[in-house]
């Protein structure tokens, strides 16, 4: 601690050197290379757009393991990080809605990332350049695109703008969340709220299933006789199956009805009667319809969305674009690898790897395939949760990670036990990836 | 400091050689098994959390890994480590105990 060299000395100097060490050394996992770089030196710039769970991972990570030599600037249009996992335990009445909410001031402090909150407006692949509305240009080494997904709107016919303000998705947490909770809360004891789940792949897996158990329980605790419906376009519960029909059967026998193979093709708004392609209809008191999804519009900005116009495309090992040198990509704009859910846990996963796999790059080494995992936690009333989880290694020979054989599997029954661990889970993945 | 950490780098690259052609298990920079973050996501950065889920960092090195390997051979009961131990070679297991109790 006591040879600082010139440049050290000069930032020191610049920071006001009492609060820069205060900060270096009250907070865990900081270090003063974490926010000069080794004696200043700098290996490459990274830009990461996109500060969701894969994106704000990948960027900590790179200064963490680069230990400051990579420079990283972090765009994200949102001032604000509101948590996806955790906010049906909001809908279902089992958790402030303020709990989901955290600032980035964690990755700007601790690990000197250079945020930017401003929207991207374009790529320019070849120069090597974002640029962004009101926040200017940046330059970049390597760029980490992490852009989340978009709903594909059109496949439900009647589901225009107008239609969006008050049919709801909530499935990026935020204002609709908030607004779905209210319309819930507003519904007579004796109504119906309908739920409808897009065919896989789509954000989350067993997400819509943990939804209609949390909606379920608030409706059994707090209004008597209305119901939960599931129209579900795939033809079974394609995430913990048994667990969440077991539960279903054992706790919620009278609030949900589960109907697979029920695509939701069509919507009146007027009537909140929706259709599916065989020409049943059901109507709701509360609609919260999901249309299917694909990689968010500025992956295709980019150029990376080769897979069926949806997603994109990468080698596993670095999470490079298959289709754009020097982009990596993340989560949920990615064509999945086989068993590998789009989920927050992933994403926060292949931002680690991609961090990894481009600090080798930029010390001039060849990055090394590494392992994945994956565990979703599902509460299914105030208490109890059930879970999935999963290992996955590169497999040389099919260039994708697998499960490994063995590996992985789903809670023997539902438990208090896990319900504290889903808890305990949330409050550590914001701050793994966020602080 | 500098040397405990070049005595870690010189066991992890030791037992990565092991582990043989292949292996996720290098530590390519020489100071974090990057795997050893797989673990983060509950247990915290570094294996450091207060939570109802354990922490690992600082815990006896034998004691992790002996844990981790009774997980996967099945003779210690759990909710979910049981299922994700089996992921992870012996030798892996012996790299994420060996940096688990290095943290501190």
């Amino acid at each position: 601690m006591s040879r600082f060299n010139p440049d050290r000395r000069r930032l020191l100097h610049a920071l006001g050197a009492s609060t820069a060490l205060a900060a270096a050394a009250g907070i865990p996992g900081t270090s003063l290379a974490a926010v000069t770089g080794k004696r200043g030196r700098k290996i490459g710039h990274v830009v990461v757009i996109g500060a969701g769970f894969g994106g704000a991972t990948a960027a900590k990570y790179l200064r963490k393991w680069s230990d400051g030599t990579i420079e990283v600037t972090l765009i994200e249009r949102n001032r604000q990080f509101v948590s996806c996992p955790a906010s049906n335990e909001v809908l279902g009445g089992n958790r402030a809605y303020e709990s989901l909410v955290h600032g980035y001031d964690g990755l700007r402090k601790n690990w000197g990332i250079r945020l930017v909150h401003a929207p991207v407006t374009g790529i320019d692949a070849d120069k090597r350049r974002v640029r962004t509305d009101g926040a200017g240009d940046f330059g970049y080494d390597r760029l980490v695109l992490a852009p989340g997904f978009d709903f594909i709107h059109g496949d439900i016919a009647g589901y225009d703008a107008k239609a969006q303000e008050s049919i709801l998705h909530a499935w990026k947490a935020g204002p609709q969340t908030l607004a779905l909770r209210k319309q819930l809360e507003d519904l007579p004891a004796g109504g119906t709220y309908v739920l409808s789940v897009p065919k896989a792949p789509y954000r989350c897996p067993p997400g819509p299933y943990e939804r209609a158990s949390q909606i379920a329980w608030y409706f059994k605790t707090h209004k008597p006789g209305s119901k939960v419906i599931i129209l579900d376009a795939n033809d079974k519960v394609i995430s913990k199956e048994k667990l969440f029909l077991g539960v279903w059967e054992s706790d919620y026998k009278d609030i949900i009805e589960y109907r697979p193979g029920w695509n939701v093709v069509a919507v009146d708004p007027v009537t909140r009667i929706v259709s599916s392609e065989l020409g049943d209809k059901e109507r709701g008191d509360v609609l919260n319809l999901l249309p299917p999804q694909r990689a968010a519009d500025i992956a295709r900005v980019a150029g990376v969305v080769n897979v069926n116009d949806r997603w994109a495309d990468v080698n596993w090992i670095s999470l490079e674009s298959t289709a754009v040198r020097n982009i990596h990509v993340l989560g949920d704009a990615l064509q999945a690898a086989p068993l590998m859910p789009k989920s927050a846990h992933m994403a926060n996963q292949h931002g680690k790897a991609a961090a990894a796999a481009i600090v080798e790059i930029l010390s001039g080494r060849e990055p090394q395939p590494t392992l994945m995992a994956n565990t979703c936690y599902s509460l299914i009333d105030d208490k109890r949760a059930i879970h999935v989880d999963s290992v996955h290694r590169y497999h040389p020979e099919k260039k994708v990670p697998l499960v490994v054989d063995g590996s992985g599997g789903v809670s023997k029954e539902p438990s208090v036990e896990e319900g504290l661990y889903t808890r305990a889970w949330a409050t550590t993945m914001w701050k793994d990836s966020l602080s | 400091m500098k040397k405990t950490a070049l005595a870690i780098v010189g066991s992890l690259s030791a037992v990565a050689a092991l582990a043989g052609p292949g292996s996720t298990a290098t530590p390519a920079t020489g100071h974090t098994p990057y795997f050893a973050a797989n673990c983060a996501n509950c247990h915290g950065t570094d294996g450091k959390a207060a939570s109802a889920i354990p922490p690992l960092a600082g815990r006896d090195r034998a004691y992790l890994e002996e844990s981790m390997k009774a997980f996967k051979n099945g003779t210690r009961p759990a909710t979910i480590m049981h299922q994700l131990a089996k992921g992870y070679t012996d030798e892996e297991i012996a790299i994420l105990a060996e940096f688990f109790a290095k943290q501190n």
